[in-house]
């Protein structure tokens, strides 16, 4: 059985399959039709609901996600926000939900149960966000009407509204989630709690698939139809969600959300913070973590690039036996990573910028938000007295893994900074990759824009540079 | 007198939408004995059917029928016009993702699952993907047309300057949110009820009568509201409908069909991908003196409304301009691709898109702003304003709304501070654009423009309206209901608004066209008088009043020196057996045309309307922004001006989306590789111009009397985005000083443009 809060009831479901979707679950079982499927990949957001969370301090915090790639089980000792839940007990509008009724928010209005439910957890969350912040928000919820117009102008306008109240307050749902502590006892679903679990339970069931936010496992079930007979969840490994500072270095644990790490990871490096806030969009963060975004392996992942490039490390584990490995070390061919039976990422290690150091990150995409790079270069490098050296760096999208730029790095290492060596480096770029043509970029696009990304980084380092980016920092407009 | 009309009311559905109360079929219960279907697709773009054994689909667990071509016991064509679109294949395949057979069972993943164990031996045929690969073997579709006026021939040859080229313009995916779906129950006598999200609801009636074999009056069709349609549910709900029909009339059983993401993406059609050539003369002031297009277009496998579609093409190739000496050709050819059909603009941005290029064509030709060469080549007011199809433009007020919007928008200055920012930004080129848009109301095929409508007054005065219309978002029920409340002068809320059905509304258009409003609520503002005059008639009888004393006023009725309240006033004319029920109907006047020498008056109006846009490109990516847009646009007098600018703010940005992220590819099998938001990508809440100011034209007036002197706006904003793909060409042109054409096709991808940019540093070098 497992057990969660939904709208001040507990709800009790015996024998889930373990990828039963959160989604089909509200629609089919419950019949709350208010969330709605429109693309089944966490693409569109048109299903998204939030999922509120203990935390440490007897809190709940709250964050959107989307339910159609959401395992039913992971809800197990979590509260369900849906659509349904907002109106208040006299059944007036929640005041995100009236702000769009009043500014004509809503079209055809399939969409804006999603909408509705994104701007809700903006709405607990800040105050007076301002346009990039709504952008970010919004970015993974696809509108085709509106032109999303008066869907903005509904978010500036929903704290002028009077809150409506609810049955339950905050701590009355504090003691009922608490009451469903207990760990749940379905099949073939696995939830460890600590490091030391989760290694014994990946040596116990080697046949499992593990799931951390399940932003991409989920599409093997939603997208492929592949049935998973087995899940490991990593959700609630909570000594595997800390980011830690030692010793001049950032230890990620790799259970930690994009959307964890992404404020201090902009702190450090700004352009790697700009790639993540790039990375799909906030329901997407929100459940995608660092290490999954690495241990899928994927080409196209936009992690690894920048993390490649900075020098980052992977600690593995295996029962209590533990290795530490260069991230770039990690990812041997397409579909192949140093990865034994049993074992599974534990941390990522990433190195703090040091005084001299440089880091450029770009993503190039078709669209800017919520897309999949067409290529990703991170790269890292020192400057003294006009000659570049540390260089480090790094592509997605340009290989069959996430790869380094080693004949580039040297071309330019200890050289001067200058056109004429980023001339040279543009040139031996094409040793390092042969890229394909698929339908997010040519062959010819991705080879030609991977050699311009370092005369960007170049420009961008010269004294006083012109306007190098369309689109600035957070999403800020430019021009 | 309180005004309904002309005034912001919220779409009825808004607190429904917001609430998540709003039911959509899927949302709808479920019947008992609810089958699930899968329609199997072909993996193939062009083949022959050789074997095809179905039996291991049947006997799968859980599988309770598989039903194919030779199930069928009407007739096997869900097409619109053509009897081209087999509902299951039969010797061959034409496309990838063609229908082949559809599996029901007692749930979705069973009879997906089911469906791949079929055993289908297929003969490969050579398969022909591209315009260009049709052109080559001339694989003509639908004969050829000719539209002329005047010898472009002889003037071309004449003429001071002279251009030609070639570019093209991608499709585009609908991409509403709900995907196709419809809900099949058994009736008695082997009729069938159906729920489908379609803007046609006469037509998925009309044809799973055809497949089923039965007449009209055994299938009814009903439909609360669609999750967007914008053109993509208007022939190809008939597919889906059909084959769960069917399976409800073999098997007794309700049945389901909702397709996923994808496969509504692999299985249904898109808009029209083009490519147009362009032979232009002009003098030194840039006044078009001769032009010849030919605009080719990618059609499909089948004919579905690709004569309409390429017929629109042709009437808006000459958009707000006079064209001098004009002949514009047009091929429409056959692909072993999915069948493309309607998208909002019906062909009508494919030809505005080839003049407006043309524009700038001359403009960078002749040194000029670009915006300069479209003013002199606008259409006159008492010269210069025959259409290429002989239709006399009366209702120009592009020139107006072209002045009000360079002048408010500072045009000139910031054109020219662009420049100057170019000159001192290497890599960031910005540029700007302002083009406007004249749009043709009405079906071009005439017998289309009709509608019906019914009304019911209750005996407690509250009021039920129907119409042949649907409501995919476009808020036409919310106008057709301030209609209705204005003329009987009640509350919008007393008036409730019902599904729309084919038993209460019979033989009905499409919603499409941007029609809805102008002929539903015609119809509907038709009914309510019939009833009124009732009303009136019985009232004056009963309280000795002249009829002219009657005012219905703020819900009452004003007789003479008395007031009745409008519910009383039901009641009474109820007990005198006064019949409360009435049928409106409308049909466009004037409108008429000679499809054979493409000659007459197919537009009952034009609708207008202008934007400007203005860019920023980085020259080293291919990146792009959109940073500011105007719009200016005319609805005429707006019935609802809050669901007005929602259309054209929509509108826009999906025909930005058409012309920037949004790119189709096919492989060279003929396979979508785009059949996903993780691939196909509609412009985010981010893309939205920071700055973007949208104003509805103050001194919209529409010439006709169309209903309350408004003008339909479905469609013509879509074509404003047309702005952004000139300021893209604006900015990339800067690369080369302004003196070459940057050759870019639609869609502007940041691979585009920079494939664009390389190619004109390569001219400069």
């Amino acid at each position: 059985m497992i057990r969660f809060l939904l709208d001040g009831k507990i709800q009790e479901i015996d024998d889930v399959r373990p990828t039963e979707s959160l989604l089909s679950y509200l629609r089919y079982n419950l019949q709350k039709t208010g969330t709605k499927e429109g693309c089944a990949e966490g693409d569109c957001g048109a299903c998204t609901v939030i999922i509120g969370e203990l935390s440490d301090d007897d809190q709940i915090s709250y964050k959107a996600v989307n339910a159609c790639i959401v395992f039913l089980p992971t809800l197990h000792g979590r509260e369900l926000v849906t659509v349904e839940s907002l109106k208040g007990e006299d059944g007036r509008l929640h005041p995100v939900q009236q702000s769009l009724v009043d500014h004509h928010g809503s079209q055809c209005g399939f969409c804006t149960p999603g909408i509705v439910m994104a701007l809700y957890a903006l709405y607990l969350s800040d105050k007076s966000p301002d346009l990039p912040q709504i952008n970010d928000v919004l970015a993974g919820n696809l509108c085709r009407c509106t032109g999303y117009g008066p869907i903005i102008t509904a978010a500036h306008k929903m704290y002028d509204y009077p809150e409506t109240t609810t049955a339950l307050s905050m701590s009355e749902k504090v003691a009922l989630l608490k009451s469903l502590e207990e760990p749940h006892d379905q099949k073939n679903y696995f939830a460890p709690t600590s490091k030391d679990d989760l290694a014994q339970v990946i040596l116990d069931h080697s046949d499992a698939v593990i799931v951390a936010g399940g932003t991409d496992v989920g599409l093997w079930v939603t997208k492929q139809h592949r049935e998973l007979s087995k899940v490991i969840y990593l959700g609630n490994v909570m000594d595997m969600k800390q980011i830690s500072e030692r010793y001049g270095n950032l230890h990620i644990g790799a259970g930690v959300t994009y959307t964890h790490a992404m404020k201090l990871i902009t702190r450090h490096y700004p352009d790697f913070g700009e790639v993540i806030r790039r990375i799909g969009a906030t329901q997407v963060r929100n459940q995608a973590t660092i290490g999954g975004n690495i241990a899928n392996g994927s080409p196209i992942g936009d992690g690894p690039p920048c993390l490649i490039a900075l020098g980052a490390k992977l600690v593995l584990r295996r029962g209590q036996v533990s290795r530490t490995i260069g991230l770039e070390d990690y990812f041997i061919a397409y579909g192949e990573q140093d990865l034994k039976a049993g074992e599974f990422i534990e941390e990522i290690i990433l190195p703090l910028p040091t005084a001299q150091q440089h880091f450029k990150a770009y993503k190039i995409s078709k669209r800017f938000d919520q897309d999949i790079s067409a290529l990703c270069m991170g790269m890292s490098f020192h400057l003294e007295n006009g000659r570049i050296t540390n260089v480090r760096m790094a592509y997605g999208g340009m290989a069959a893994t996430p790869k380094r730029a080693l004949a580039c790095e040297a071309s330019l290492e200890g050289g001067p900074w200058n056109k004429a060596q980023v001339e040279k480096a543009m040139q031996a770029l094409e040793i390092d990759f042969t890229p394909l043509s698929d339908m997010r970029a040519s062959e010819g696009y991705r080879m030609q824009v991977a050699k311009n990304l370092i005369l960007k980084a170049y420009l961008e380092t010269t004294e006083d540079p012109p306007q190098m980016r369309v689109l600035g920092q957070e999403g800020r407009a430019i021009g | 007198m309180a005004e309904f009309v002309h005034k912001a009311h919220a779409h009825d559905s808004s607190h429904k939408h917001v609430s998540g109360e709003a039911i959509y079929i899927d949302d709808l219960p479920e019947p008992r004995g609810l089958l699930h279907l899968y329609m199997a697709q072909s993996p193939v773009a062009h083949a022959n059917i050789t074997a095809m054994n179905l039996d291991p689909v049947r006997e799968y667990p859980g599988v309770v029928a598989v039903l194919s071509a030779t199930d069928v016991p009407g007739v096997n064509d869900v097409s619109p016009s053509a009897g081209d679109d087999p509902l299951f294949a039969e010797a061959k395949v034409e496309y990838m993702g063609q229908s082949l057979f559809v599996v029901a069972a007692e749930s979705l993943e069973i009879a997906r699952r089911a469906a791949k164990l079929a055993e289908i031996s297929y003969e490969e045929l050579d398969n022909i993907v591209t315009i260009a690969q049709a052109r080559e073997i001339d694989a003509d579709i639908d004969a050829a047309q000719i539209m002329q006026r005047g010898d472009s021939a002889a003037a071309l040859e004449g003429a001071d300057h002279r251009e030609t080229g070639h570019f093209a313009i991608g499709g585009q995916d609908h991409f509403y949110l709900e995907g196709h779906i419809c809900l099949v129950t058994p009736m008695e006598d082997g009729d069938v009820h159906i729920f489908s999200s379609t803007q046609h609801p006469s037509e998925v009636q009309h044809l799973v009568a055809h497949v089923l074999g039965v007449p009209s009056n055994a299938v009814t069709v009903e439909l609360r509201r669609m999750g967007g349609g914008f053109g993509g549910k208007e022939t190809q709900p008939a597919l889906f409908a059909a084959a769960a029909a069917l399976v409800v009339i073999k098997t007794g059983r309700a049945a389901k069909l909702c397709l996923d993401r994808d496969d509504d993406m692999i299985m249904t059609g898109k808009r029209h991908d083009f490519e147009i050539d362009y032979d232009v003369g002009f003098d030194d002031l840039g006044r078009i003196t001769a032009i010849e297009f030919m605009l080719s277009s990618r059609c499909g496998y089948s004919l579905d409304l690709s004569l309409p579609v390429n017929d629109r093409a042709m009437f808006h190739a000459d958009n707000c301009y006079y064209l001098e000496n004009v002949t514009i050709h047009s091929r429409r050819f056959k692909t072993h691709t999915v069948s493309n059909t309607a998208f909002r603009g019906f062909g009508g941005p494919q030809g505005m898109i080839a003049i407006e290029r043309v524009m700038d064509v001359i403009a960078l030709r002749l040194g000029m702003d670009a915006l300069a060469v479209r003013k002199i080549n606008l259409y006159g007011k008492s010269t210069r304003n025959i259409t290429p199809y002989y239709q006399t433009v009366t209702d120009n007020v592009a020139p107006e709304i072209i002045a009000e919007l360079e002048q408010k928008t500072h045009y000139q200055r910031r054109r020219g501070e662009i420049r100057a920012f170019n000159k001192t930004s290497p890599y960031l080129k910005k540029g700007i654009a302002l083009t406007p848009v004249k749009f043709g109301i009405s079906f071009t095929l005439t017998h289309l423009n009709q509608a019906g409508a019914l009304i019911h007054i209750y005996a407690d005065g509250s009021v039920h309206l129907n119409h042949g219309g649907t409501e995919m978002g476009q808020g036409l029920f919310t106008k057709v209901a301030q209609v209705v409340a204005q003329e009987f002068q009640i509350d919008l809320d007393r008036v409730k608004i019902s599904s729309t059905r084919t038993d209460k509304i019979p033989n009905t258009s499409a919603t499409a066209a941007s029609s809805g409003s102008d002929l539903n609520g015609m119809a509907a503002l038709n009914a309510a008088k019939i009833l009124k005059n009732r009303l009136i008639k019985f009232a004056a009888e009963q309280h000795d009043c002249k009829p002219e004393n009657i005012i219905f006023r703020d819900n009452m009725v004003y007789v003479g020196n008395k007031q009745i309240s409008f519910a009383d006033l039901a009641n009474q004319a109820y007990m005198n057996r006064i019949s409360l029920s009435a049928n409106g109907f409308y049909k466009t006047p004037k409108i008429h045309y000679d499809r054979k020498n493409h000659k007459g008056r197919p537009f009952y109006y034009f609708a207008y309307g202008a934007a400007v846009s203005e860019v920023l490109v980085d020259t080293l990516t291919g990146e792009n922004r959109v940073l500011r847009v105007d719009i200016l646009h005319d609805t005429g007098k707006s019935l609802n001006p809050a669901v007005d600018i929602g259309q054209i703010e929509g509108g826009f940005i999906q025909g930005m989306g058409w012309l920037t992220t949004e790119e189709l590819v096919y492989s060279d099998r003929g396979q979508l590789m785009t059949h996903a938001p993780s691939t196909y990508k509609i412009p985010t809440c981010g893309d939205r111009p920071e700055i973007f100011n949208v104003e509805l034209w103050d001194r919209g007036h529409n010439t006709e009397p169309a209903i309350h002197r408004s003008k339909a706006v479905g469609e013509p904003p879509l074509m404003l985005g047309i702005s952004v793909f000139s300021a893209i060409c604006d900015a990339v042109s800067s690369v080369g000083d302004y003196k070459i054409n940057p050759r870019i096709n639609a869609p502007a991808t940041p691979e585009e443009i920079l494939r664009s940019v390389a190619d004109m540093q390569s001219n400069v070098k």
